[in-house]
């Protein structure tokens, strides 16, 4: 196979592991902070990615319009559903946690389907089908957007959480808790507008991949699983792990289509999260305990 | 009025013997013949599951006038899962259904024939083609669509008659798949009658197997193009023909022909609505109706009564195969006399029906249970539509091939 016929084929699948590092980020960013895992996180992506189909259905809006709206909704809706529901299970057994995140994650994938019933929907925006050529190298428009978009978001997270006094009372949370409480801290409030900026990640993350791919009400736990994936091989509450897995889970596929078939996408990205298990369980970029 | 203890017990007993036997009781008396019809209408394939729906809900009134039968469709949903299929058949069976009728998908119709076998209740596939289907001996199978093998052999024999036409003579092909079971026999037959089909020109350079719910086909396209093949030897389903011939736009492909020698997807109404014009042009070399027959005249008046939005050329293969196999049922129905199930069965295999939709000869099977006079027909999609353009004496406009650059469409 040519260079030019790989560097297309791995270009493509840095683009996609840049979206996939977004999605991942609110997840890890979740469990960095509160130490709760979203096990409705794909879930609440595919809410965001209906949102967008929604939006372009009925007015025609870009999704690129609609990021910061669903982002600003997401906010509220990942604040409340902190406060509301997560925030007493906060000091309960995991197993506690599970059953009631996966009790939301079965809601919102049956909501949808009463909803928007069992079809898969898509946006063609009009630049959907354009490409740039540069040289002999062919680069998916919407794919350069869609990582361009993903790489900003993140940027802007990393900034609120390093430069912000805002944000460094959340990293004071997540690094010593009984400290944050004695100097005064409001936790609770901490916590859920974590859970919010997670939750704002996962829809810019839907509304970016909307234009990706199809949405079904069952696309929702495929993403819960990938997240997962990326999360643990970059390390669970690592913001920078969480970014590199997604990277890393992108060009795997795209590399095991390559060198190994196409159908056997996924069996690299689960090979190499055995590897991590086995070799570095806190993940590449996480801390151990 | 008082029972005592064994009074009771026997009554009990008679009772549970009448409610047991019920089921087996109205099943051979019932006048109107229940049709338990399996498809998937939700999922993946769910597009074509409810453009098969179509088929199953014109043919009653139809089947009436033609066989005096009255048809009950019992609808369930197989939801594109091989498991789900194998439990609604169970299902429509205990509710009362004394034939099933399906379900577009080859694993789906491997797991509804076991059902039907264990049960003693007959299936008519309208749609499905693994080879395996009809090789198991079953005795109340029964398939009115070819097997991969028949689907391949007429398809590639098209794309010598569409060479001919066109006076092409492409050189190398690269084959693409869905790895689903309806893909793997697809690719196995085309592994075993290609190499022995020496008047075809071309060499299949690589072969490329995909998920059919893959989300993304950009690494396969890429692969594809690093081929550099002439043309795309494509058996896909519906929503992965969609996203193949957007991502070949997207990497400024233009092969010579997108062809498949008889998969679905590319003739598809919803095939045309996502892609526009980026969906002419391509081939599908599959059964098909017959556009001059007096059946299709009728199915058309009932569909387009059934439904004014839409048109039967963009369900053809799809209704006419799911009418067909309706139509099937109530004839062995009306010739068994009955609705037991191994009396109907044993009506099928004496089946018999020369006036038919789809092109081929009469609607016959043989021990296996198969039909094997099924024929196809080359449609090339032209303007937004499916239209024949071989063989010569059903063709409706001249094939085009090499087809025209992405960048040169409309």
């Amino acid at each position: 196979m040519s260079v030019d016929a790989v560097l297309n084929i791995v270009l493509s699948g840095l683009l996609t592991g840049l979206v996939y590092g977004l999605m991942a980020l609110g997840l890890s960013v979740i469990y960095g902070v509160v130490r709760i895992v979203n096990f409705a996180h794909g879930e609440l992506m595919a809410v965001a990615m209906y949102a967008a189909v929604v939006a372009f259905a009925t007015a025609g809006i870009d999704p690129l319009w609609m990021l910061l709206p669903v982002a600003g909704v997401f906010f509220g809706l990942g604040y409340a559903l902190q406060r509301g529901l997560i925030n007493p299970f906060i000091h309960r057994p995991e197993h506690a946690q599970f059953m009631l995140l996966m009790a939301v994650a079965l809601i919102l994938v049956n909501g949808l389907l009463v909803v928007f019933g069992p079809d898969a929907l898509s946006v063609q925006v009009d630049y959907s089908l354009d490409s740039y050529a540069l040289g002999p190298i062919i680069i998916d428009k919407v794919r350069v957007i869609c990582a361009s978009v993903a790489l900003v978001a993140c940027a802007a997270l990393f900034a609120i959480f390093r430069f912000t006094a805002f944000g460094k009372a959340i990293r004071a949370c997540a690094d010593n808790l009984l400290g944050a409480e004695v100097v005064g801290l409001n936790v609770k409030h901490l916590y859920a507008v974590t859970f919010g900026l997670g939750t704002a990640c996962v829809g810019i993350a839907g509304c970016l991949l909307s234009m990706l791919g199809d949405v079904t009400p069952n696309s929702g736990p495929a993403f819960t699983l990938l997240a997962f994936v990326i999360v643990i091989i970059g390390g669970l509450g690592s913001m920078v792990g969480a970014l590199a897995g997604g990277v890393l889970i992108g060009m795997s596929e795209a590399v095991a289509g390559l060198l190994i078939t196409p159908s056997a996408k996924s069996m690299l990205s689960f090979a190499l999260l055995i590897a991590v298990l086995a070799l570095r369980p806190q993940g590449l970029f996480g801390r151990s305990s | 009025m008082s029972f005592d203890r064994r009074q009771f017990n026997q009554a009990s007993l008679g009772l549970g013997t009448v409610a047991a036997a019920a089921p087996a009781i109205s099943r051979a008396q019932t006048r109107a013949l229940k049709v338990g019809v399996l498809l998937p209408r939700s999922g993946v394939q769910a597009f074509i599951g409810q453009s098969c729906q179509m088929g199953a809900d014109i043919a009653p009134e139809i089947v009436k006038q033609l066989n005096g039968v009255d048809i009950q469709l019992m609808n369930a949903d197989t939801e594109s899962n091989v498991e789900v299929a194998r439990s609604r058949a169970e299902k429509l069976i205990n509710d009362g259904a004394q034939i099933l009728v399906g379900p577009f998908d080859s694993g789906a119709a491997i797991a509804i024939a076991q059902v039907a076998e264990q049960r003693k209740v007959p299936f008519v596939v309208n749609i499905a083609a693994a080879p395996q289907i009809t090789e198991q001996g079953y005795k109340y199978t029964f398939r009115n669509f070819p097997t991969s093998v028949d689907l391949i052999r007429n398809g590639l024999a098209l794309y010598r008659d569409l060479f001919q036409a066109t006076n092409a003579a492409p050189r190398t092909a690269v084959f693409m798949h869905v790895n689903d079971t309806f893909g793997q026999a697809n690719r196995k037959a085309i592994e075993a009658i290609l190499p022995r089909l020496d008047y075809l020109p071309f060499k299949v350079l690589d072969t490329i197997s995909y998920d059919p719910a893959a989300r993304d086909l950009s690494v396969e396209v890429a692969k594809a193009k690093a081929t550099k093949a002439d043309f795309i030897m494509l058996v896909s389903r519906l929503n992965d023909a969609i996203l193949l011939v957007r991502e070949l736009v997207k990497q400024r492909w233009s092969p010579q022909a997108i062809m498949s020698p008889g998969s679905p997807g590319m003739y598809e109404a919803q095939f045309y609505k996502a892609l526009g014009k980026y969906s002419d042009y391509c081939i599908s070399n599959v059964p098909w109706y017959d556009p001059k027959g007096a059946l299709t005249d009728r199915v058309e008046k009932a569909f387009n009564k059934a439904f004014p939005k839409d048109k039967l050329m963009y369900h053809a293969l799809n209704v006419g195969f799911t009418f067909e196999a309706i139509l099937i049922a109530a004839d062995a129905f009306k010739r068994a006399g009955s609705a037991d199930g191994t009396a109907i069965a044993d009506a099928l295999r004496k089946t018999d029906i020369a006036e038919r939709m789809m092109l081929g000869g009469p609607i016959r099977f043989d021990a296996k249970g198969q039909n094997t006079t099924l024929a196809s027909a080359c449609i090339q999609n032209r303007d937004g539509k499916p239209v024949v353009v071989l063989p010569k004496a059903s063709a409706q406009a001249a094939p085009v091939y090499p087809v025209p650059d992405w960048s040169k469409r409309g």
